[in-house]
């Protein structure tokens, strides 16, 4: 039996530095870092007054007055990006049955800035704890379950089959997308326009990761603030943002002479059963990830031309995943180029993983690994090739990417040519 | 490929029973779990009444080092696991970790945790947010703690399709275990009872304003009124059925087939996905509509989407066909706790040969069903059909039956 193949058609990313996927490229193959001093809310009382922010305007990009009253921030980068990545694929999903269509919508922490923004307004600026429904906004129920972000982007595409949101916190970016695989896979949708969505930027957010000093308090040049894998870092930039994609089957996508970006060859996520926020040094967990995923492309690890890392820029993750890369690749390891986006955009949460898909797709069509930007002081534990400041042209046909959060989630994807031999 | 999928433990959670026996002898004897709210005092809110979870402990359960870092929704579902596991006959540390994943469905998350830290964050300031909010709010908590309280490594999710999200979970779940996983932990508990998550739940505009407790959730009644919202749900320990044969355990049935829909776009004048999301569940289970012996239904109790919901059914089954139960007009709806939990009442119903009934409604002979009322209907049932819907156009159908 020949299992389905799925695809990658069409791409859209709204991510820091620029709207759009050709921006997002610019930003990242000219090593340009898009993190900033927050301007969203005053930052003064945080720990950490830095982010990866976007200058977004709903309306430059089609949604109506109400869309913008009714959706979260979240919910109008993923309409927009969905809509985007389906005109990208050049499908007509209007002569497909809309119960073969499908929707998936990565996020991590759903409409945090609307409930935010919400509960201090029915709290009365927190003077009130049973907090006053006469105040609350007529859609504050679609900020509670982000499952309405599914709704959105398949009432945006006229989809009609299997839609859900995947919440598995910073690997929802690529929890998502795998999910979304699998229904094609397996035959529950030919099409799936799947993606991910975040913009966490409120104060509740910097407050929660002041407290575990988990976002870095480098203030004084917010454009370096964001340093995986230097032996300065000292912890994440928060970012936002959304990467949407449509996601075919291989044939079909053949048959109507659709542009292939990559084979979503493989995909995997475990636990590590340890900690809702730490992570043992061993990697073991993500390195099972790996070997899952390379097994199920039917792949080497020596074929593997790229390592889009989650780099999120704290010590902790950064030796982690080194040593899972390590386990799983072995010698092939030291040979790899890795780096990670997140210098350049900060870190989405939930959305990360799929605009670091959408990165690693890039790098695939126009053979060049983006740069870890701000790497400028080597850490002697981290030993990789993190190529470093500046973007490398070299053949990549096959990239591994994976994302490591909290919760001890580690997912692993590998992209490649449908063209290459399998094992 | 398609290997069979059994469930082989229970725990639940649920506003009229805590634990298998309890739950099911509450919903046989008709108990209503639904009073008006005593978490906090609602007087000042349009809705009062809700299925509360009476009784629950956690300190009873669960070691006091894991309280500070959880909300109530985390602490159910913990206890819900620690009881299915047992269900099942499985000590986890005698299993190797990347055997066992853990997927489970949120509508919420630890609402009420996040109220706690909004208001000292908004009453306080910044520096008094718990480095709890991280994590103890959002919606993969409950996966990520019972992985860790349990050591699963293997597969994990977490999915959000609202009240359609419990069976999502659970087949997502059978997905993982037909790539070679042998026991998932899945199905999911909500809870959000609280001032902020009932303001939000208010803004629906769908809740039941009633003040009697056996008249305010009245799913397929002419006098429906909305619908009370409840806490808790099922956990259920899926596992490849050859794997659980070989070590001897007792199985409940099988998760046979799924479907799931979204309705289309508002206004478009296209017909619900549910008939859809029905059919397509039965087909993937290999079921004729004369297959199924008991459909227990998403019951909505507003008049629009339970008439919606009568037609999909006879549509498939024909007027009158099958009988028809919604066992949560004891419990309120648990949004993606709902589904899981008629899971485990279905298999109930297939162990002991009875249908659970629906109490409180005087039916609308408009919807032609056959609905199960007041008291539990002696059946001999081999299959069951449970339909979950989600706010937003989610539906979502599953087919369990007998094990072989």
């Amino acid at each position: 039996m020949t299992r389905r193949r799925v695809v990658i058609t069409g791409i859209e990313v709204i991510a820091p530095g620029g709207i759009g996927k050709e921006k997002f490229w610019n930003l990242l193959s000219e090593g340009r870092t898009a993190t900033r001093g927050i301007t969203f809310f005053d930052p003064t009382p945080f720990r950490s007054r830095v982010a990866a922010e976007i200058d977004f305007d709903p309306y430059a990009h089609g949604l109506t007055a109400q869309e913008v009253r009714r959706l979260d921030r979240t919910a109008q980068f993923a309409v927009v990006a969905s809509r985007g990545a389906v005109a990208d694929s050049g499908i007509e999903l209007g002569g497909i049955d809309p119960h073969r269509i499908g929707v998936t919508v990565g996020s991590a922490v759903g409409a945090t800035m609307s409930l935010d923004e919400e509960y201090r307004v029915v709290s009365d600026g927190g003077r009130l704890d049973l907090v006053d429904h006469a105040y609350a906004v007529p859609h504050l129920y679609n900020h509670m379950v982000p499952s309405s972000f599914a709704s959105e982007v398949a009432w945006a595409v006229g989809a009609e089959g299997p839609s859900t949101v995947v919440s598995t916190g910073c690997t929802s970016g690529l929890d998502s997308v795998g999910y979304a695989v699998e229904l094609v896979r397996e035959g529950s949708a030919d099409v799936v326009v799947a993606g991910s969505s975040d913009a966490p930027i409120s104060p509740i957010t910097m407050a929660c990761f002041d407290a575990i000093k988990a976002t870095t308090p480098r203030h004084d040049d917010p454009h370096s603030a964001s340093r995986p894998f230097d032996g300065t870092r000292n912890g994440f930039v928060l970012g936002e943002g959304t990467a949407f994609f449509v996601l075919e089957e291989l044939e079909s996508a053949r048959m109507r002479g659709a542009h292939i970006y990559a084979e979503i060859a493989g995909y995997a996520t475990r636990s590590n059963a340890y900690h809702m926020t730490g992570l043992r040094p061993d990697g073991l967990e993500m390195s099972e990830a790996i070997d899952t995923a390379l097994g199920e492309a039917r792949m080497n690890p020596e074929t593997i031309d790229y390592i889009n890392a989650h780099g999120s820029g704290t010590k902790q993750n950064d030796r982690h995943e080194t040593a899972a890369f390590k386990r799983s690749l072995g010698d092939h390891a030291y040979r790899t180029p890795v780096s990670s986006i997140k210098s350049m955009v900060g870190h989405s949460l939930g959305a990360i993983g799929s605009i670091e898909i959408a990165a690693s797709a890039l790098a695939m069509e126009y053979d060049l690994v983006p740069p870890t930007a701000n790497l400028t002081t080597p850490d002697p534990e981290c030993d990789l090739d993190y190529v470093p400041v500046i973007a490398r042209e070299q053949l990549v046909d096959a990239v591994l990417t994976v994302g490591s959060g909290f919760g001890g989630f580690q997912s692993a994807m590998v992209l490649a040519s449908p063209e290459r031999n399998l094992l | 490929m398609t290997a069979s999928v059994v469930v082989t433990g229970l725990g639940i959670a649920s506003p009229n029973g805590l634990g298998v026996k309890d739950y099911w002898s509450a919903t046989l004897g008709g108990k209503n779990g639904i009073g008006r709210i005593t978490r906090f005092d609602p007087s000042s809110y349009p809705a009062r009444l809700a299925g509360e979870i009476p009784g629950f402990v956690a300190e009873d359960h669960l070691p006091s080092r894991i309280l500070p870092q959880t909300d109530r929704v985390t602490r159910l579902a913990l206890v819900a696991t620690d009881w299915a596991l047992q269900d099942a006959g499985v000590d986890s540390a005698q299993m190797s970790g990347f055997d066992m994943g853990v997927i489970t469905a949120s509508a919420a998350g630890g609402f009420e945790f996040g109220q706690g830290e909004l208001q000292s964050l908004w009453g306080r300031g910044s520096q008094y947010v718990s480095a709890y909010q991280s994590f103890a709010w959002f919606y993969a908590v409950n996966s990520g703690q019972i992985s860790i309280r349990n050591g699963m490594k293997g597969p994990a999710g977490v999915v959000v399709s609202e009240g359609a999200g419990g069976l999502d979970a659970v087949a997502h779940a059978r997905r993982q275990i037909r790539k070679g996983t042998s026991l998932i932990v899945t199905g999911a508990v909500d809870a959000s009872i609280c001032p902020w998550g009932w303001v939000a739940q208010l803004s629906t505009g769908k809740l039941s304003t009633s003040d009697e407790p056996a008249r305010a959730y009245l799913p397929f009644d002419r006098d429906c009124r909305g619908y009370v919202p409840g806490e808790g749900g099922a956990i259920l320990i899926t596992e490849d059925a050859d794997a659980a044969r070989a070590r001897g355990a007792r199985s409940y049935g099988e998760i046979a087939g799924h479907g799931s829909t979204m309705d289309p776009r508002p206004g478009s004048g296209r017909e619900p996905g549910l008939r859809k999301a029905i059919e397509l569940a039965l087909a993937d289970a290999g079921a004729d509509p004369g297959d199924i012996d008991v459909v227990f239904a998403d019951g909505a109790g507003d008049p629009e989407p339970d008439r919606i919901e009568a037609e999909a059914i006879t549509a498939v089954f024909g007027a009158r066909a099958v009988p028809v139960t919604v066992p949560k007009t004891m419990t309120g709806r648990l949004y993606s706790g709902a589904a899981p939990l008629d899971l485990a009442a279905a298999f109930l119903a297939i162990r002991d040969k009875v249908i659970p009934p629906t109490v409180h409604v005087d039916p609308c002979p408009d919807y032609l069903l056959d609905l199960v009322l007041d008291q539990p209907r002696p059946a001999p049932v081999r299959s069951a059909l449970v339909l979950a819907r989600g706010s937003g156009g989610f539906n979502s159908a599953m087919v369990v039956r007998a094990a072989e």
